[in-house]
């Protein structure tokens, strides 16, 4: 399944970030982050706590501002002018480490609520999309239930089907599994790798390197704010470079 | 190695009573209603019998009495010679105006306030928490006084209007504001209910006030087709302009019919005569609850707000959905119900302050009733407790309507 997957990578560029720099005061998080993502490449982004991984996905659809270099999307270009904002959000989907779903509506309206007041699509329309894609997550049943009935990995689905919704072009998943317990991991990631399959542009920060290993084309491993390595994952994890990487894996695969 | 037994089923003992998990709620519970209805029999068994040694009674009888003394600042028809009864509903209609003007006024400052407290504008946010700190942190009483002290010793008196070169001068031609307080042109309906007094004056208001209840009806049509075509075709009308005009077009066109006039106050004798008079007491009462209870529910709307994560507005954002959607379909929805409950008790405390307005002699149903009734007829029992429960029965009563409101906009989460 890897080398079909590795087929489906294009020339495309779908992200190019160069020479990116973003400060918190004078806390310097990011260091010239330079990156370059293909259509239909998954790219899984590693490293210990603090070290960034989390803020550069942040970057990358604007929620995050950076302070220095640029980021293009899609080749649009991430400014502070909104337009271009609101064009890389609605084709780059997001799903967070606490889902982050609307507690006031039902699935089913979580789901819909974006394609009709962004994408100006008819109700109905939007309902079948919502459910199309709730298939796909495989909780067709759950449509009317409300967030707080369901399970964490219920929630984490709905959340990616949610951002399917959008029809994105490329996905961010911040930490996604995190907040779960094994066994909602598990589903959760089976609908990742689904994703996979079907050739979306995925960006991962993620501590499953079981996924990474299966998934990914790219790991990128990042400390204090600079990427310190990248590979493909069977290089990565069999013949690591920097100490600091060999330090990490040896760390979270040693046990 | 566990093995399952039943609980052991001993013998009721009386320790039991009180150390077991089954009785223990029900024996303290029994032992807290006997010690009320001791508590209320002795109290009561106090008052009648103290009642009896100082050979009071309670009666009721001195309500339909006349009052005889007179109330500037009324509602309805009154002289010094109707009855205490009607210098008290007198009394709770101004309590009623009172805190009906005031609930709505300090509604918008505290939401204003609240908001803007939220600004990422330095100058802006600062000077609201300034607003909120200075005004919540000093008595309302003193709130009072100063905006009394303002408006009778600063502005005018009604003698500065008056000559060639007068001292002061009305404002834009039509009000005065004097320090016996504000005098507004009054509108009047000169053709249909003209003509016959005060009370077709007020028919017409009715009629004003039904033909806005039809434009909001009109409106919320309005909205609701603008809800289904964007439902059916995913693009939703503008609607402004047509509300806009459903809004004002009837209202307007139902003066213009009517021959809507105003007429404007003017200085007869040692007064103004004419138009609507706005006491200096009422504008002080009024202005002074407003924004002392603003400030507290700017603080509530704040932390409405706050109480929504910042995930929310962030995974509405990643969405693709712009800043003033997110406050209106994710925020705001999410954040209402934590700013209703308290916004209750700001409602009560206002109505409740509001007897404060006999400090700068508003009369108020506590100035009427629980003041000079009270001390002219000596009947202090009957007249605080008929206050109590007048402002007993205004205060659950806006609990409930507020209730209703609420249980309206609770989140459904399940």
């Amino acid at each position: 399944m890897a080398e079909q997957a590795k087929m489906q990578v294009s020339d495309e560029v779908a992200i190019s970030i160069q020479n990116m720099n973003k400060w918190y005061g004078t806390f310097h998080v990011l260091r010239d982050i330079d990156l370059t993502v293909q259509r239909g490449e998954r790219i899984v982004i590693c490293g210990p706590s603090g070290s960034g991984k989390s803020t550069l996905i942040r970057c990358i659809n604007a929620l995050e501002e950076h302070q220095k270099g640029s980021i293009e999307v899609d080749g649009t270009l991430l400014s502070s002018d909104l337009k271009n904002i609101d064009k890389i959000r609605s084709e780059v989907g997001m799903c967070f480490q606490h889902f982050n779903l609307f507690p006031h509506l039902s699935i089913l309206e979580n789901l819909t609520l974006a394609p009709i007041w962004v994408r100006k699509t008819p109700k109905k329309e939007a309902e079948e999309l919502a459910m199309h894609y709730l298939e796909k997550v495989k909780i067709p049943d759950q449509a009317n239930k409300y967030p707080g009935q369901l399970s964490g990995g219920q929630q984490q689905r709905v959340a990616i089907a949610r951002s399917l919704c959008m029809q994105p072009r490329i996905m961010l998943f911040d930490e996604p599994t995190s907040a779960l317990d094994p066994e909602m991991i598990k589903e959760v990631l089976d609908t990742m790798i689904e994703l996979a399959e079907e050739g979306m542009t995925m960006l991962c920060d993620t501590h499953e390197m079981g996924f990474a290993r299966q998934v990914a084309n790219r790991v990128i491993f990042m400390d204090e704010g600079q990427i310190v390595e990248q590979n493909e994952p069977e290089e990565f994890f069999n013949n690591p470079q920097s100490p600091r990487t060999q330090l990490f894996l040896s760390q979270i695969l040693g046990h | 190695m566990t093995i399952m037994t039943d609980p052991p089923k001993g013998a009721f003992r009386l320790s039991m009573l009180l150390n077991d998990t089954r009785y223990r709620s029900l024996t303290l519970q029994v032992i807290a209603a006997i010690v009320l209805a001791l508590a209320i029999f002795y109290l009561a068994n106090n008052v009648v019998s103290n009642l009896t040694r100082l050979g009071l009674n309670i009666n009721f009888a001195f309500l339909g009495a006349p009052a005889g003394y007179d109330i500037n600042q009324r509602l309805i028809e009154y002289t010094s010679q109707s009855t205490n009864l009607r210098a008290a509903f007198v009394g709770i209609l101004n309590t009623l105006l009172v805190a009906f003007l005031a609930c709505i006024m300090a509604t918008i400052f505290g939401v204003l306030a609240g908001v803007l407290r939220l600004s990422n504008n330095w100058l802006v946010s600062k000077l609201m928490a300034f607003y909120v700190e200075i005004f919540r942190n000093i008595p309302v009483l003193i709130w009072i006084l100063i905006i009394f002290g303002i408006m009778t010793v600063v502005l005018p008196g009604p003698r500065a209007f008056r000559g060639e070169d007068a001292e002061a001068s009305m404002f834009l031609g039509i009000s005065a504001f004097t320090n016996r307080g504000v005098y507004l042109p009054g509108p009047e309906f000169s053709r249909i209910f003209g003509e016959t007094g005060i009370l077709s004056a007020g028919i017409g208001w009715l009629v004003a006030l039904a033909v806005l209840v039809g434009s909001f009806f009109g409106a919320r049509t309005v909205n609701k087709r603008a809800t289904r075509i964007q439902e059916a075709t995913g693009v939703r009308p503008a609607t402004m302009l047509t509300n806009l005009a459903i809004w004002f077009l009837p209202i307007i066109a139902f003066f213009i019919i009517t021959g809507l006039s105003f007429e404007i106050p003017e200085l007869k004798g040692f007064n103004f005569k004419g138009g609507i008079k706005v006491g200096a007491p009422l504008i002080a009462i009024w202005f002074a609850l407003s924004i002392y209870t603003g400030a507290f529910i700017a603080e509530n709307v704040r932390a409405g707000i706050q109480a929504v994560s910042k995930g929310q507005t962030e995974a509405a954002g990643a969405l693709g959905i712009r800043p003033g959607r997110i406050m209106s379909l994710i925020v705001l929805p999410q954040a209402m119900r934590v700013i209703i409950p308290p916004l209750i008790s700001q409602y009560l405390n206002i109505t409740k302050n509001s007897s404060l307005a006999i400090l700068v002699g508003y009369a108020d149903v506590t100035a009427t009733l629980g003041g000079i009734t009270l001390n002219q007829t000596g009947r202090a029992i009957e007249c605080i407790v008929l206050l109590m429960l007048f402002y007993l029965i205004i205060s659950l009563s806006i609990s409930a309507v507020v209730n209703v409101y609420n249980n309206t906009i609770k989140l459904k989460e399940r």
